[in-house]
């Protein structure tokens, strides 16, 4: 891969149903090496589709059309087996529910390795030792107890540590984060943005951060894509969409954020 | 046996949460260790039959119809042989059908419900529509097509009730399966590049394996049951293979006479199918961490 063609390459992604309405239409963006971009909409706009696209998980009877050129390699009508060499190598998801991200019969470590003796090939003790390592990084106390609990015996804060650690065992270069932090406190969550955006920073990793937060939103990424019923209308950098939006949906977005920020400053 | 299925299905989530994990553990280890018991007095029986029983099987010297005495405990049948015997070496008959007819319903019907819950939809629904009416053929007719083809033996017994038995197995894993599949931990290992075959193996048997392992400990029982009544309708072991549903046929004539002949092989059979119940019912707290208490 030469270095002038970015990391990801969105054009023209159209999501189908299986009765052929489109989900998603005519979306278009680049995420280049150590880049962040946030994807903004209210539920059913297509930011969590656009994002499935992206490493070729679409739920059952969509499809998707278009361009989406991920490492070098076109993910659009791609064959299951060359996805699997791209997924959790090069671009790794984090999704919403921590709770539901993990299997719940399995021990957290073992989760962890699976990625790690996939892609790179471990075993035994070093294996031991890259999971104790993935769980250490994510600032987990007792890395060691942490990889022989099961997903109900620890916190929902820890278990989307632990789901980050999973998501970036393989030191991907692409972090896809799903509203990872929606389903969680308010205290956690400010806890887990920053790890996430500590990590991605230590390991210079390109960011797709989707949510219908604009603060959280604002917070992790300074450009981004608002979509609205599948399609974009608006993008630009964070700062001029919350100083000067034009899209009639987003000036609305601003305005009943800051709403928010402000019944705060009242109280 | 479709209410076995929706039962076994409902239990697998929804009835967790607000039961304690200590007392519901020590409940259900008290039941699994009496199933462990009851199942283990048939097992040790049917080994003792291999090597030892009191008289030959077809040994005719006793008298005929005799009461329990301390040469035949268990009396004598019609023909004058010893009961007890018969019933050790059922004992290893009885079991032999359990986990034959377990393997195959387990083998087929697994495969054909993992099959039908990764396949397209119109796939789906074919292989759903066939279990649909292998569900309801019954299987005593079932059975009595392989006897006509086959000739009455053990082992068509054993594959009709286990044909039968992998219908039902294949429905309940589909159900199961499917509700894995839509999990988003399914969708996490397959963003972490793990294959389809991955998947099967790590997340979908290990999830669907404490439900589907108390249902083909009840379906053993089923099995034993089954057998037993193709035995007593002639369908089932031929004669001299002493059966414990031929057993019971076979004393039914004499019952005023010599009640234990058909009393001792009932008994036999209610011990055993009560036996594998309890131990589905333990089993289910063994096989699944979420229900043991935290450490």
């Amino acid at each position: 891969m030469s270095d002038d063609t970015p990391l990801l390459d969105v054009r023209g992604l159209r999501v189908a149903s299986r009765t052929g309405a489109p989900l998603v239409q005519d979306v278009s963006f680049t995420v280049g090496t150590g880049e962040r971009l946030g994807l903004i909409g209210e539920s059913g706009s297509g930011k969590s589709l656009t994002s499935f696209a992206v490493t070729g998980l679409l739920p059952d009877g969509l499809s998707a059309s278009g361009s989406v050129v991920l490492g070098g390699m076109q993910v659009v009508g791609a064959r299951e087996r060359e996805l699997v060499t791209v997924r959790g190598n090069i671009a790794s998801v984090v999704f919403q529910e921590p709770l539901t991200a993990l299997d719940p019969l399995m021990r957290l470590g073992k989760q962890v390795a699976e990625p790690l003796r996939r892609h790179l090939g471990l075993r035994g003790a070093a294996l031991r030792d890259a999971v104790h390592g993935a769980l250490d990084e994510v600032r987990l106390p007792d890395p060691e107890r942490i990889a022989r609990a099961y997903p109900h015996e620890i916190s929902g804060g820890q278990r989307q540590r632990v789901a980050i650690a999973a998501a970036l065992a393989c030191r991907p270069r692409l972090l896809i984060a799903d509203e990872p932090t929606t389903a969680l406190d308010v205290t956690v969550q400010a806890e887990i943005l920053a790890l996430i955006d500590t990590l991605v920073a230590e390991r210079d990793m390109a960011l797709v951060f989707v949510s219908h937060d604009l603060a959280v939103v604002s917070r992790m990424t300074d450009t981004a894509v608002v979509l609205r019923h599948g399609r974009v209308v608006e993008r630009g950098p964070m700062t001029r969409l919350l100083s000067a939006p034009t899209d009639p949906y987003t000036i609305e977005l601003v305005r009943s954020a800051r709403r928010l920020d402000a019944a705060l400053e009242v109280s | 046996m479709s209410a076995i299925v929706d039962e076994a299905a409902g239990q697998s989530g929804e009835t967790r949460p607000e039961e304690t994990g200590a007392t519901r553990t020590r409940r259900h280890s008290v039941t699994l260790t009496i199933g462990l018991i009851l199942l283990g007095i048939v097992v040790v029986v049917a080994v003792v039959s291999l090597f030892w029983v009191p008289f030959a099987p077809g040994d005719t010297s006793g008298e005929r119809l005799e009461h329990p005495d301390a040469t035949h405990w268990l009396g004598t049948d019609k023909l004058g042989r010893d009961l007890l015997t018969q019933l050790m070496i059922g004992a290893r008959i009885a079991l032999t059908v359990g986990v034959g007819s377990v393997a195959i319903g387990a083998v087929i019907g697994i495969t054909l419900g993992l099959l039908a819950a990764f396949a397209a939809a119109w796939l789906d629904d074919t292989i759903s529509a066939a279990l649909d009416i292998l569900i309801a053929f019954p299987t005593l007719l079932l059975a009595m097509l392989i006897v006509a083809a086959q000739g009455a033996s053990l082992g068509t017994a054993i594959i009709a009730i286990g044909l039968a038995m992998s219908a039902v197995v294949a429905r309940l894993t589909r159900v199961l399966a499917k509700r894995v599949l839509s999990q988003q931990y399914v969708t996490a290992a397959r963003t972490s590049g793990t294959g389809w075959f991955g998947v099967i193996g790590r997340h979908i048997l290990p999830n669907i394996w404490p439900t589907l392992s108390v249902n083909l400990a009840l379906q053993f029982g089923i099995a034993v049951l089954a057998e037993a009544s193709l035995s007593y309708l002639g369908l089932g072991a031929p004669p001299p293979n002493a059966s414990w549903g031929r057993l019971l046929q076979e004393a039914q004539g004499t019952v005023a006479v010599a009640p234990v002949g058909a009393i001792a092989p009932g008994v036999a059979l209610v011990v055993l199918v009560i036996g594998v119940n309890l131990l589905a019912d333990g089993l289910r707290d063994v096989a699944d961490p979420t229900r043991k208490r935290s450490r």
